[in-house]
Parts: structure tokens; sequence; C-alpha cells
């Protein structure tokens, strides 16, 4: 995303002969715990399942089929659509967009007025973000939980200045997942953005009032295409973990809200799983981050060709 | 110097700019008058670019106020103020294209696309970058640059126009280019311009009337000979060109006429700039160019002292002389009319004043 260099390739030749060597610890830690572990779980998903987890070294598609044919308990019935799933995926992507929107919506205002302090307080401001990640995300995911349920702090504070006459009901409702995955994923959103506003030539802003635009169109017109790189950065950042998130929706939206994460820890978890499931879920699940991914490179080839 | 008759385009009243307790302007009146090109020239702090700021809205008025054709805009926004700005670094929209650029202002008062498409063309042609009408901003150079921004100010058509130090970003020939052209623009089209500088050369080329600017406030407003040929005080007289600064006495006043007495006892005649009071200590100023060098005779009145550098500058030779009282005078001799140019270090020499050359600052 910091694209913008001009001119030619400016690599500089002092590492050129030793460069194989350099780039050998990247690329065995890519191959390692990226490629290698991504080629497992694409063969497993195409193996047959063991029903105490585990996988029989036999080749099947049934982890797909099952994905969207229902086929009865004993799967001698005629095959028809199973919605269970698509549902789950469905849901996840509502659940993921809505998390990214309302990110962007709070992280944009934030980076600005972060982007907008003298220098020397925006550190400050920019470390205050960041505290609460110093927790746990499962010690933060829980404790949202406490804050929020029935009989927790925050319903007994409302009940007893009367803005609620009984408990709110959250916990176990997409709203708190929704709250979850917000409250995990902000500051992905926030920072990317700081570092394009905080690059932003303000003086665009006032030649943009200058020549009569309003605040409005000076942000749409302006601001926004200028920060754009830093924006798509922070939906992705937000959007594919909130894709595949399973904390909040495991302990905040209960066992009716499945979620994809939750979807796939629950094939890989104890006895009742089942791997070539878990894994053929995974890699579609990949193939749907991977087809985000794709659009936001050819966005970027598009800007950098722009020049 | 512009038209005979015209109204008053933009009144500073009592303007002062304070940010906390730093005082950046402190309380500047002058009119600029409708046509004029108007430069607001200083050293960098001098307040210039803050007052043209809030001339355009981007900088509060903290006292005092500032009319557009009799009307106060101080207090509007700046997207409401009919005026347009050329920024120092141009703030060209990466993202648009120069025509989209161009038409940007107009688009935003309501113009139709079709009607601020055909203005950005006739503007861009103004400012002959017809060919570049499709490019990005990042795919011209630093003086089309320059057009780019000169046009997108004046497509809406502004009455006044502000330009801050719009030609500092580029190299010597262009910039002497373009102060040729930005005149035959401002009088082609009768814009007002308010033009930002510190470049002395710029404003005394450029300007109908230039305010000279220090420490926040206004020191002298006038033409460019006025600036020059008359300076109020010492911080103008030594910012305009070059200029040699000597202690005096002042030994006999006449209204503006004096007698000043150097510390050697040379005695010169001199206009004051302001009122002279005899006794009081002030300073001469003398343009190097206004004294003529020449070899020493037995009856020879005025100054005397020796040559003691020659520093030949091409088109003028520059003799630095120490006079016998021991002050240092630097004189500037045209080659091409001048035949004592052949001087030599530690020859003795008698300077010349030119009539009127010596202005007696008081303060």
């Amino acid at each position: 995303m910091a694209g913008g260099f001009q001119g030619g390739r400016a690599v500089s030749r002092t590492f050129a002969p030793v460069k194989t060597w350099l780039l050998l610890p990247s690329w065995l830690v890519i191959g390692i715990f990226l490629v290698v572990p991504v080629a497992i779980m694409l063969v497993y998903s195409f193996l047959t399942k063991e029903f105490r987890g585990g996988v029989i070294w036999e080749f099947s598609l049934a982890a797909y089929d099952q994905f969207v044919f229902d086929r009865g308990l004993f799967g001698d019935e005629a095959p028809s659509f199973e919605w269970t799933y698509v549902t789950i995926f469905a849901r996840s992507i509502v659940q993921a967009l809505a998390a990214t929107v309302v990110c962007l919506l709070i992280g944009f205002p934030t980076a600005y007025f972060i982007a907008t302090r003298p220098a020397s307080s925006r550190s400050l401001w920019l470390f205050l973000i960041t505290v609460p990640y110093w927790v746990n995300l499962l010690i933060r995911t829980v404790s949202m939980k406490f804050l929020i349920r029935d009989n927790g702090p925050m319903n007994e504070f409302f009940l007893s200045i009367g803005i609620t006459s009984e408990p709110l009901g959250l916990v176990n409702t997409d709203f708190a997942i929704q709250l979850g995955l917000f409250y995990s994923y902000l500051p992905f959103m926030v920072l990317p953005i700081y570092a394009s506003v905080e690059r932003y030539n303000f003086a665009l802003s006032e030649a943009a009032a200058d020549l009569y635009a309003s605040r409005w169109v000076t942000l749409r017109e302006v601001l926004l295409p200028a920060v754009k790189p830093g924006v798509i950065a922070g939906c992705i950042l937000v959007f594919v973990p909130s894709l595949g998130a399973f904390l909040a929706p495991d302990l905040l939206g209960g066992a009716k809200n499945l979620m994809i994460g939750s979807l796939i820890e629950e094939q890989f978890k104890g006895n009742a799983g089942n791997w070539p499931f878990g894994a053929a879920a995974s890699m579609i699940l990949l193939t749907m981050v991977l087809i985000v991914l794709l659009f936001y490179a050819r966005q970027q080839a598009r800007n950098e060709g722009g020049h | 110097m512009g038209a005979a008759s015209r109204g008053t385009a933009i009144e500073v009243q009592n303007v002062v700019k304070r940010y906390g307790s730093f005082t950046a302007l402190k309380g500047a009146t002058f009119d600029i008058q409708d046509n004029e090109f108007f430069t607001l020239l200083g050293p960098s702090g001098c307040g210039k670019t803050t007052l043209l700021r809030m001339i355009a809205g981007f900088e509060d008025v903290t006292e005092g106020a500032i009319l557009l054709f009799g009307e106060a805009i101080d207090k509007l926004p700046p997207n409401k103020r009919p005026v347009n700005t050329v920024f120092q670094q141009y703030a060209l929209f990466p993202h648009m294209t120069v025509t989209e650029n161009v038409a940007f202002g107009m688009l935003r008062l309501k113009n139709s696309k079709a009607e601020a498409l055909e203005r950005a063309k006739r503007m861009l042609s103004l400012v002959k970058l017809d060919q570049f009408a499709e490019r990005k901003p990042s795919q011209l150079s630093g003086g089309q640059q320059q057009r780019v921004a000169l046009a997108r100010a004046m497509a809406p058509g502004p009455k006044v126009l502000l330009l801050d130090e719009p030609l500092s970003a580029l190299d010597l020939k262009l910039r002497q280019e373009m102060r040729v052209e930005l005149k035959q623009l401002q009088q082609e089209t009768g814009i007002t311009f308010v033009f930002v500088t510190h470049d002395q050369e710029e404003a005394l080329t450029m300007s109908d009337r230039i305010t000279v600017m220090s420490s926040g406030e206004v020191q002298q407003i006038g033409t460019a000979h006025q600036i020059y040929e008359q300076p109020n005080n010492r911080f103008v007289a030594d910012f305009i060109g070059e200029t040699n600064l000597i202690d005096v006495i002042i030994e006999k006043a006449d209204g503006k006429a004096c007698l000043c007495r150097l510390g050697g006892g040379t005695a010169i005649l001199a206009e004051a700039a302001g009122t002279p009071i005899v006794g009081a200590n002030g300073h001469l100023s003398i343009r190097p160019e206004r004294i003529s060098v020449r070899a020493a005779g037995k009856n020879d009145e005025g100054p005397a002292g020796v040559v003691e550098h020659i520093v030949y500058l091409g088109t003028d030779t520059q003799h630095m002389v120490r006079l016998d009282d021991g002050t240092l005078i630097t004189a500037r001799t045209q080659n091409a009319h001048h035949a004592f140019v052949n001087s030599m270090q530690g020859d003795r020499v008698t300077l010349t004043l030119d009539e009127g050359a010596a202005r007696l600052l008081v303060d």
C-alpha cells in the first residue's frame, strides 16, 4: 500500500551476489508454515473421514458434497440442497461486512482525528488505541460477555438509572457478535487509515475549499480518493479475520449463531469432528479470502498504473 | 500603470493575527485597487502569507476586518469567498486529470459539466497546456504544474486571485519567463492579483504596488520606484536591493533637505524620509549604482578614499572604497559606459554622488 516511488527500479546491487541465501529464511518460514499446511489441508479435504477424528487415505468428494447436498442420515436418499452451511457462510459474510462498515465509520474519524493532532501528541493517541490489545483476545472477549450479560454492570447501570425496565438480553445475539468483532479489529482499521491521512497533503483540502467545495464534497472528492489505499487496507484487515473469527461468535453469539470459524473449529475438536469436512470448509473460506485479496491487488495495480 | 479610475477590490482594516501569545500580524491597514497587481513582500515569518491566508479564509482574523468590494468577508468560510488561490506547492488533485483539476471549481459553482469542460479547455489554451489536458499532474514538469494551478484558480473567473509564492519552486530561467507571463496574464484578464513573495526582484518587476512587511508590520507601501528610491526606513532600504547604510549626524535641516556629517567629517546633502531633527543621529542610504568613482585629483570635492577591493560582476564592476574617516562604501559602475574600471586595489579615488542619491533615514 506504500506504492508511490516513481522512476526506475532503484534496487541496490550491494547484496545481489548473496541474495538467494539472504532470502532463504523467509522462503523457509513461508514454506513450512504456510505452503505445506495449506497443501495438507487441500489433500485432507479430498480424503474420507475417520469417525474418531483423523482421515482414511481414500479419495473422496464427500466433504465438498456434504457442504452443498443433504443425502439423509445414511447417505442413501436422493440429494436435496443443503442450506445449513451455505447459510452459515452467508451469515459470516454479512457479519464480517457489517463489522468492516462499523469499524470504518468509527475508525476513519478516529484516524483522521489522530492524524490532525500536533505531531507531539499523535504517538500518545496511537498508544492509547493499542493499550487494550496488550490483553489476550480471549480474556477481552470473555470480559465483554461479563460486561453486557443480563446481570452484568452495563445492564445494572441502565436499570438503576431507569433507561430500561428489564435487561437488554444482549448475550447470544448477532449484535453481541458485532460488538465483539468491532472491538477486536478496530485498530486494524485505524492504523492503516492513520498512516494514509498522516501523509495526506492538507493543502489539497484547502485548495478544494478555495474552489467552492463544501466539507462533504472535499471529503468525497479529494480526501477519500487520496487516502483510499489506507481505507482499502483497513477494510481487508478487518474483513478477513472477521470472516474466520471464532472467539467472538463462540463466546458472545452462542450455539445458534454459528459462524464459519466456529464451524471449522468444531470439525477438529475431540472425537465428534470431521477432518475432511473441516478442511473443505477451510478451503472454501480461503478461496473467498483470496478473491477479496485479488480484487484489492487489481485495484492497487490500477492506482499505480494511473501515475 | 493600470487603469486611470478604478474601485477598491480589497480593504484590509487593522487586521491583527495572534496565535496564543504570539502576534503574527500587528495591525495591517491598506486598500488594494481593482485590476491592480499588488505584492506583499518580506522575509519569511513577516506575516505576508498569514495575511494572504486570511483573505482566502484559511485563517481566522483575530481583530479587524477584510472587505471585498465593500462587503465584509472575514467571517465567511473559504468556499463562500469569491477569491481563488494559487498555492505555493500548487496542491493539484493528484487523482484527477489536468482538465478535471481545472474544471473542479466551476463544477462546484453549479455550472453544467459541458460548460465547465469547455471553459477548462479555454483556460488550458490560455496557459498553453492544451496537449496535456488528459495527463495526471504527476506526469507534468514543475513549470507545467504551475500553469495548471494558475488555470485552475482562474477558471471560476474570480475578481481577485491570491498567489502564494507561486514561482518559488521553479528554477531561475523558468521563474524569469513566468514573471513576464504572469504580468501579461494579469493585464489581459484584468483580475486583481495579490501576490506574496520573498523575492524582491520578482516584486519589483511585476507589481503595480508593493507592500514591504517585516515582523508582522507593514513597513512601506508604494510603487517599485518609490520603495527602491525613497525607502521609509532602514529595513526597507536594506531589504530592497543593495545599499550603503552610513551612520551620520544631522547638522542642518531645511524642510526635508538636510546636511549630514559622517563620522570622519565629510558632509553630504540628503533628503530625509521622516522629520529630521538637527543634532540627532540618522542613517544615510546610498545605492551603489548612484556613486561614481574616479581617480583623485587635487581640487576634488566630496568624499575621498582608497580602493580596498574590486569585484568584477560581468555587467558591472564593484569598487569597495575605504573613506578617510574609515567608512566602507560600495560603488558600482556599469562596464559599458564608464571608463574607470581599470583602477587598482590601493588607488586613491574620489566619489561623486548622483543628484538626490543620498536618502536620510531617521529611525
